[in-house]
């Protein structure tokens, strides 16, 4: 299983999956209407490094976090 | 050095306990930023969540920049609610000459607004808002959302 968290202001609960790729990931939380907003401006890091491809392999225990946009400071 | 604290800063606290700690480490400049909430639109403060791990990789990098142009990076920012006139974030360089800390201050306070992993909210009425309006996605961000997946 693959653990999906979602930071700061998205304010939903961390939820689990199977997934073999990132590709699968998006595919699953396509399916909430609720999370489209945050998909189109979030960046997404696995098991805490920023990542940039949908063919990114996951296994299970691997952490993946939806980053929406930010404002330190 | 990243220090990260429970409400507001103290910054007259912080900003003598990081000149002390490099009174003798032989930097002839010592260049902080102060950041200051403003009392404006109504807001009682701000209030903010931090996400550490990548909060700390972020500013790993940035110091391993500074350490190749002989400099070093001190940075404090607030967890949760900071009041109007208070400090939620201080960054520092020090550098063997002013030119490198005052390009490296810009570059690097540019860069913690686009990229480091902290998310702001305005506090009205005691409740927290997102600042979706001063945010900035990060760079590569919108991957879930489209393509053939």
């Amino acid at each position: 299983m693959v653990r999906i968290e979602f930071l700061g202001p998205i304010s939903k609960p961390a939820i689990e999956m199977e997934a073999a790729t990132l590709a699968d990931v998006a595919k699953a939380l396509r399916e909430d209407a609720e999370l489209a907003p945050w998909l189109e401006n979030s960046a997404v890091a696995v098991n805490d490094t920023l990542v940039s491809g949908l063919e990114t392999p996951l296994k299970s225990g691997d952490k993946v976090s939806l980053l929406p946009p930010v404002c330190g400071g | 050095m990243l220090e990260l604290y429970d409400g507001a800063l103290d910054v007259p606290a912080l900003l003598k306990r990081w000149y002390e700690e490099e009174a003798q480490s032989n930097y002839g400049a010592y260049i902080p930023f102060v950041g200051t909430v403003r009392d404006e639109n109504g807001i009682e403060g701000l209030s903010f969540d931090i996400y550490e791990p990548i909060l700390n990789s972020w500013f790993d990098a940035w110091q391993e920049r500074a350490a190749e142009r002989g400099a070093i990076l001190k940075m404090a920012h607030s967890r949760g609610d900071v009041l109007t006139h208070e400090s939620s974030y201080i960054a520092a360089i020090f550098s063997p000459k002013r030119r490198v800390a005052l390009e490296m201050i810009e570059e690097f306070v540019e860069d913690f607004k686009a990229s480091a992993p902290i998310w702001k909210y305005d506090l009205i009425n005691g409740e927290r808002v997102y600042a979706d309006d001063r945010s900035t996605a990060i760079i590569g961000s919108g991957l879930l959302a489209g393509g053939d997946a």
